[in-house]
């Protein structure tokens, strides 16, 4: 494990944030499907087993319900627990567990058991996943008080966010979107260092609109964002990084600024995270407001097929985004 | 006026093609048209006859501006009530799309109106805030749309106009200013409300009163129980007789007078000469009337009775809050009584007018 600061994928950043957390502190712990003896399917958690032993890595059944239970009762006896769920499309059994006890453990208990645990789970589509392999999941979650939602987007984020989850004493759902895990690449800070949860990050400063994405879009946004420079279109970029609880002001800070808004994400448009994010800005800052809100998203349907034209007329492409900047700076 | 490329946002028209009166066919070239990127000819997204054009030969107009009027074929001798390039009610994205070619013209007007385009908050409130008429501004938006942009430039152009109203010395203007010119404005200003001259005149007296006028204040404390009692037992018949309440204030008023006349140097004013003492007692009294501050008078105080002060008082306040006050109600006053304990305070210290002497 390479403690240096050097330029670090995604998904390498997991892995070296969870190696350290585990050699830290004892009471982490590594529960999931194939996190032990296998590595991990993206060979994430490869050489734990050997390294931490079979009480802290822990092959885990084909029982989603049963890896978020099992957590949820290690983490309100004291233990620190990462709960991987294999992709998120199998998150769903496990979805009591989380949202009837995970979330509720604190506000039930009057404060007198927390529950310290993180679920993290890769999610996402545009990596031939089709049905079962491509969904995103945070709609589905950041409805639910008492859970916190995050999804950085570049190792950086990934290591300070997932080491604070890991630190927090309430339940963090972790996303990592699959098709950043090898794709995007950054330097790393080494040694132990946190970013608060609930602030929200501007990767691209800009002054004509104001576009709020997180995962994999960020990327494409950032991209098209440098294109449209050429056409003097100044586009402001934030990453979210964490969803539940949002970085409200940075967001009405940027649309008081630029005044336009276009929300990108992949997850299906209706009730999606762009829903909320529309309503608050609507609420809030109705009169800084030149052209109506606009959120490029997934389409609402059920699933991304697994025929690539399929899965292409789902993922948004960077092109689309394009348009969708220029259109608006436009308007 | 077609958008005739990505960043294009005006357009030249070159030459018509069409001229009124003259058959036109669906997608039959009508106009030439010139940008900066590309010259085209423009087809007719219908066929009918041409009846006016907006436009002449060589001017250029901003993209989405109304060129010329077209009667479809099939209509009456109506001009087509086709609405400027309105794209689609949901989606917010201006008209790249083929379907609006030529936003041809509806009323007689030829410059770029905002009829028909809709005005986003950003755009009203600034308008508002700016006094800004939008008819006016041109829009550099999609379809000739004008954008917040568009209303901070104009507002930023130079105007004639009287200093920033919050930065304006004690003149007494004789209306209101209009408001500032304020280049790069921010995003949010305070509202302003223009100021009447009766207001104006106000600040401008206490302004002059404080900087000319020693202020100095003490308060004395006065067990008025019996007073009360009797007020109380009183009030009710003397309303009824005379058709006036029966308020504190002209018992204090009697004991200024008194004491005015036991003091005659309270009855005073400094002046450059001397102190000039006056020789009668002239009261005024501090009344809210109409959003202003008036000071109407009670003459020779001093001569009335309990009952006549409180029937002189009664009927001057009235009339001041009936904005019915003449000139020689307001003049003469050698000593003003107020009483702020009507709105719940327990002490204050006012400014006064004028350099007279004030009771509280």
């Amino acid at each position: 494990m390479n403690a240096i600061s050097t330029a670090i994928t995604n998904v390498e950043a997991v892995r070296a944030t969870l190696h350290d957390a585990m050699a830290a502190d004892d009471r982490v712990l590594i529960i999931g499907e194939d996190v032990g003896a296998r590595g991990n399917v993206f060979l994430i958690t490869k050489g734990f087993l050997e390294e931490f032993g079979a009480q802290r890595v822990i092959d885990a059944p084909l029982a989603e319900a049963s890896i978020v239970g099992v957590a949820v009762g290690m983490a309100m006896q004291g233990l620190r627990p990462i709960a991987e769920i294999q992709f998120a499309d199998f998150i769903y059994p496990a979805f009591s567990q989380i949202v009837g006890e995970a979330a509720k453990t604190r506000y039930r208990s009057n404060g007198d058991y927390t529950c310290p645990l993180v679920i993290r789970t890769p999610y996402g589509g545009g990596v031939r996943g089709a049905l079962s392999h491509s969904v995103s999941i945070e709609a589905l979650f950041y409805h639910v008080p008492g859970l916190t939602i995050l999804a950085p987007s570049t190792p950086r984020d990934i290591k300070g966010l997932l080491t604070t989850a890991i630190e927090s004493d309430d339940p963090v759902l972790f996303l990592e979107h699959k098709k950043t895990y090898r794709s995007v690449r950054g330097e790393v800070p080494a040694g132990h260092f946190t970013i608060p949860i609930g602030k929200a990050d501007i990767k691209k400063p800009g002054t004509q609109l104001t576009v709020v994405s997180y995962g994999y879009n960020v990327h494409q946004a950032l991209d098209a964002a440098q294109q449209l420079e050429d056409e003097n279109i100044s586009v402001e970029v934030i990453d979210l990084r964490s969803i539940r609880p949002m970085d409200k002001t940075a967001i009405l800070t940027s649309v008081r600024k630029t005044r336009k808004l276009l929300i990108i994400h992949e997850d299906n448009k209706f009730g999606g995270i762009g829903a909320e994010i529309s309503a608050m800005v609507s609420e809030e800052a109705l009169f800084d407001l030149d052209a109506p809100i606009r959120r490029l998203c997934g389409p609402d349907v059920p699933a991304m097929g697994y025929a690539l034209p399929l899965e292409e007329a789902f993922m948004i492409s960077t092109e689309r985004m394009q348009h969708a900047m220029r259109d608006l700076a436009r308007f | 006026m077609p958008q005739l490329g990505e960043t294009v946002t005006e357009g030249t028209v070159a030459q018509w093609l069409k001229r009124p009166g003259d058959a036109i066919e669906k997608y039959e070239a009508f106009v030439e048209v010139s940008t900066d990127k590309v010259n085209a000819e423009v087809p007719s997204p219908v066929a009918g006859i041409m009846r006016e054009l907006i436009v002449k030969e060589g001017e250029t107009v901003p993209t989405g501006a109304p060129i010329a009027v077209i009667d479809e074929a099939g209509s009456l001798a109506e001009p087509l009530p086709v609405p400027v390039a309105e794209p689609a009610a949901p989606a917010p994205a201006p008209a790249f799309a083929v379907a609006d070619l030529v936003p041809v013209a509806v009323s007689g007007n030829g410059h770029a109106s905002h009829n028909g385009t809709r005005v986003s908050p950003a755009v009203r409130r600034l308008a508002r805030e700016h006094a800004i008429d939008l008819a006016v501004v041109r829009g550099t938006g999609a379809n000739g749309r004008v954008t917040a942009s568009d209303v901070i430039a104009a507002a930023g152009a130079p105007r004639t106009a009287a200093a920033p109203v919050h930065a304006a010395p004690m003149h007494a203007a004789p209306e209101p200013a209009p408001a500032p010119a304020v280049p790069n404005a921010p995003a949010t200003l305070p509202e302003l409300i223009p100021l009447t001259p009766a207001r104006r005149l106000i600040a401008q007296r206490m302004v002059e009163s404080k900087h000319t006028a020693p202020h100095a204040w003490t308060m004395v404390e006065v067990d008025v129980t019996n007073l009360w009692k009797w007020r109380t037992a009183a009030k009710d018949a003397f309303e009824r007789e005379t058709g006036t309440k029966l308020t504190l204030l002209p018992f204090f008023m009697h004991a200024v007078a008194e004491s005015l006349r036991a003091y005659p140097l309270m009855n005073a004013s400094f002046r450059e000469d001397g102190i000039a003492v006056h020789r009668q007692i002239h009261l005024g009294i501090a009344t809210a009337a109409g959003g202003n501050l008036v000071v109407p008078v009670v003459r020779d105080a001093d001569r009335l009775s309990i009952r006549g002060l409180a029937l002189a008082a009664g009927a001057i306040i009235d009339r001041a809050r009936a904005g019915k006050l003449g000139v020689d109600d307001l003049t003469g006053g050698t000593f003003t009584v107020n009483n702020n304990g009507a709105n719940g305070s327990v002490l204050s210290a006012p400014i006064s007018c004028r350099s007279r002497r004030r009771a509280g």
